[in-house]
């Protein structure tokens, strides 16, 4: 009897640890910023790049931070999403256009809709790297005292925004 | 002369074959990269870089990648590099943004124990496993060798001869 319930235990522990593997997604990497300060930077703002946006800024209020690009292709995925989730006028979204052409990302706004408060420049990437981002779309849900307090990682989803997202910021909003 | 008909080329019309050839895939490599300012800085970074990986492309390092991402890093510690930050400040900085999933040489602390001891574990399981596999057996092999009933003989020799015909 053991000859086989032994090798069938171990066959069943296998099973479950591959299939917990199968779930987890490596691309999702946990942000070590997670209820850490978000990095401070003053940015030229997309529409107006005489005047810039502080971090600092936004103190005192709940915002989001929405890593794009006009050439992010899941980029345009959320992007519908993000539009009606600006006119609920929830949550303001702020745009850190990242590593983009700014005449193209003007055209983009103009196509897809421009869901954000405000729309900054990175043009180098060097905000983006501050922030931990290595994939666009990113996206990050600061609290009135600047601390980052969830990162989601690809296109935002509905699910996402309603499991998550929403629930966190109506309590950081309480 | 037609080439497509003859069958041997002389030895000068091979050597000229060999040198078209050769000059045509020099035409296909690549641009060569410009060579570093600083040859030495440039080695530190790959040095470091390789203990680094690229979050985009995970299974390569930040040295060998040639993702967008990896650039951009390597940009950056090549700067840090320039203001005299040490090799330990460059990781801190890059751990503090992106976890101690940029290290292929992860810190040993209580998230990472299994990781680290987990081999160990193992091969110490097998080596348990292995004694006790061995140490049965051998009980098995000094058994009194079993004496075959009248049955047993007859029906193990008719299956030899049915392989021997076979």
């Amino acid at each position: 009897m053991m000859r086989f319930l032994l090798p069938l235990a171990v066959f069943i522990v296998l099973v479950v640890f591959l299939g917990i593997g199968l779930t987890l997604n490596p691309r999702q990497v946990p942000s070590p910023l997670i209820d850490k300060p978000a990095p401070v930077f003053e940015l030229q703002q997309l529409h107006d790049p005489s005047k810039t946006l502080a971090s600092q800024d936004n103190m005192g209020k709940v915002w989001m931070l929405n890593v794009w690009a006009s050439w992010c292709v899941a980029c345009r995925d959320e992007h519908p999403l993000l539009v009606q989730l600006a006119k609920l006028g929830i949550v303001p979204i702020y745009g850190l256009n990242y590593k983009d052409e700014r005449s193209t990302a003007i055209q983009w706004l103009k196509q897809y809709g421009d869901p954000y408060a405000v729309s900054i420049i990175d043009a180098d990437g060097k905000v983006g790297i501050d922030y931990g981002v290595y994939g666009v779309p990113e996206t990050y849900v600061i609290d009135k005292k600047g601390i980052i307090r969830y990162k989601h990682i690809g296109p935002v989803t509905v699910k996402s925004l309603e499991d998550k997202i929403l629930p966190l910021i109506k309590e950081l909003q309480g | 002369m037609n080439y497509l008909n003859s069958h041997f080329l002389s030895s000068w019309q091979m050597s000229l074959v060999f040198i078209l050839v050769f000059f045509v895939q020099i035409s296909f490599a690549n641009e060569a990269i410009p060579v570093a300012e600083d040859p030495i800085l440039e080695k530190r970074l790959i040095e470091l870089s390789e203990n680094l990986r690229c979050l985009v492309c995970q299974n390569e390092s930040l040295a060998g990648s040639r993702a967008d991402f990896a650039n951009d890093l390597r940009r950056e510690i090549r700067e840090q590099m320039k203001a005299n930050k040490s090799d330990e400040e460059i990781i801190d900085f890059l751990v503090a943004r992106y976890g101690d999933f940029v290290l292929y040489n992860p810190p040993f602390k209580p998230t990472t124990i299994l990781l680290w001891l987990g081999p160990i574990l193992l091969f110490l399981g097998a080596i348990l496993a292995l004694v006790l596999y061995l140490r049965r057996r051998r009980s098995l092999v000094f058994e009194e060798p079993q004496q075959l009933s009248e049955s047993q003989q007859l029906e193990a020799e008719t299956l030899i001869r049915k392989i021997e015909k076979e």
